[in-house]
């Protein structure tokens, strides 16, 4: 029988070579959140000092709304020719198919924030105040927490009717304790001041989540 | 059991009603802010009573997901949906209450927000209830019921951190209350609990009437001879 780790590394080739292919996800993305990012550059005027202070809520939304568009095609294909079905009838761990997505999710939104950080920079005219490596921890950590809740809340979604619409509902209310701090760290780090409580805050929800998904997954994926 | 139902009805209405004539005219006058402080003994009673039946949405699910047990999907079911409009009715409330006192209708202070985004959970909660199909909804609702209430300790954390405008809380905080007030407002408590446990109750009755319908139902369909020619 193939180890849980090897199932998770099949699972994640097969999505990764997927997309590789296709480009469905990163390019949507990607064109969601060049939208956002003109949109608001119409509401306010994007000079140095002011867009500082905005940035982290502005890159944090944009993220997230193109994270939604990945997060609802993650499942979609697999209920495509009931290969679902046919996983959860297999003696697979189902946490093997959870991580390998999760991690599927977390290699295309950082591959979309790896992209459009540029972008940001150039259109709003940042400069980091405070160290760089803080903001690539913030990064990490706070896609993570998007994406661990979402492929969750994405598998959940898939069960309801309108299940496009169901995700974000049920993401963005949980996910408001860790928005607020990628937020908050993001907005502190820029301006040159200490985030440490909200990177904490950050992993110990990390930490927490990760660990209930887990716990809960097999729960899900089996509701019959 | 059945019995019960009406004695508890009536008792709740003679509690209402006289805790509404404790609220409005046997509690002293607070000396600033006047008559407009006599929501309080509407405001805070509620949010006691949706904090507890938001909890025991929490243990319904958790005992649901250990123990498949209908009973207890009905009841986290029956407590959300009281609690959010309990929680509604503290949401309601405030504003009403901060228009005249703080000169605003609302301030993002920690525990306004904490309250909106507890409210913005449950409600997300019935949408689940609404959206899926009839027979993975207690699963998947007691998941999310887990890891909203997960959630509850992280929202207080982080919004901590803005700054609070809200009065002390009344009991265990720093704030004081005179006696009378305290009574009033625990006899408005009590009140309001039994207002909410009728309400669940019936709301229970309701619901594992209508499941048993929908069996019998489905089992009438099965076994109806014309339905299986066809």
């Amino acid at each position: 029988m193939t180890p849980p780790a090897g199932i998770t590394r099949a699972t994640l080739v097969k999505d990764m070579r997927l997309e590789w292919r296709s480009k469905d996800a990163i390019n949507s993305m990607l064109f969601f959140s060049l939208l956002v990012v003109v949109v608001f550059s119409f509401s306010f005027d994007p000079s140095a000092e002011e867009s500082r202070q905005i940035a982290g809520g502005l890159i944090w939304v944009a993220f997230l709304f193109a994270a939604v568009v990945a997060l609802n095609q993650t499942w979609a294909r697999e209920i495509r020719n009931q290969v679902l079905d046919a996983y959860r009838v297999s003696p697979a761990p189902a946490n093997s198919l959870f991580l390998a997505k999760t991690l599927g999710n977390f290699i295309f939104v950082s591959v979309l924030e790896a992209l459009m950080t540029p972008l940001f920079i150039a259109f709003y005219r940042l400069r980091s105040l405070g160290p760089m490596w803080q903001l690539l921890l913030v990064a990490v950590l706070g896609t993570w927490a998007l994406v661990v809740n979402g492929t969750f809340f994405a598998a959940m979604s898939l069960r309801t009717r309108s299940r496009e619409i169901m995700l974000p509902l049920l993401l963005f209310p949980i996910s408001i304790p860790a928005i607020l701090a990628m937020v908050q760290s993001t907005t502190a780090i820029l301006n040159g001041e200490g985030a440490h409580f909200w990177i904490v805050l950050l992993a110990t929800y990390d930490l927490v989540f990760t660990t209930v998904c887990l716990r809960l997954f097999e729960t899900v994926l089996n509701a019959e | 059991m059945k019995r019960a139902f009406p004695i508890l009805g009536v008792l709740t209405a003679i509690l209402l009603s006289y805790a509404l004539y404790q609220a409005l005219v046997a509690a002293p006058t607070e000396q600033t802010m006047g008559d407009v402080q006599r929501i309080f003994y509407y405001h805070v009673p509620s949010a006691w009573t949706a904090f507890i039946l938001f909890f025991v949405n929490f243990g319904a699910s958790v005992f649901y997901l250990i123990k498949r047990n209908a009973a207890a999907d009905i009841v986290a079911l029956v407590s959300a949906e009281v609690g959010v409009v309990f929680c509604t009715v503290v949401l309601v409330t405030g504003p009403i209450w901060a228009r005249p006192v703080w000169g605003i209708w609302w301030t993002w202070d920690m525990r306004l927000t904490s309250t909106l985004v507890l409210w913005l959970i449950y409600v997300s909660y019935l949408f689940l209830r609404r959206f899926s199909s009839s027979g993975q909804t207690p699963i998947l609702a007691a998941a999310l019921s887990v890891l909203g209430a997960l959630c509850v300790p992280f929202v207080y954390l982080s919004i901590r951190f803005f700054r609070t405008q809200h009065p002390q809380p009344v009991i265990g905080g720093g704030g004081s209350i005179d006696p009378r007030m305290l009574h009033v407002l625990l006899v408005n408590w009590l009140a309001f609990s039994c207002f909410a446990f009728l309400v669940c109750w019936s709301r229970y009755r309701l619901e594992s009437l209508q499941r048993d319908v929908d069996q019998a139902h489905a089992l009438e369909s099965l076994l109806d001879p014309r339905g299986s020619l066809r």
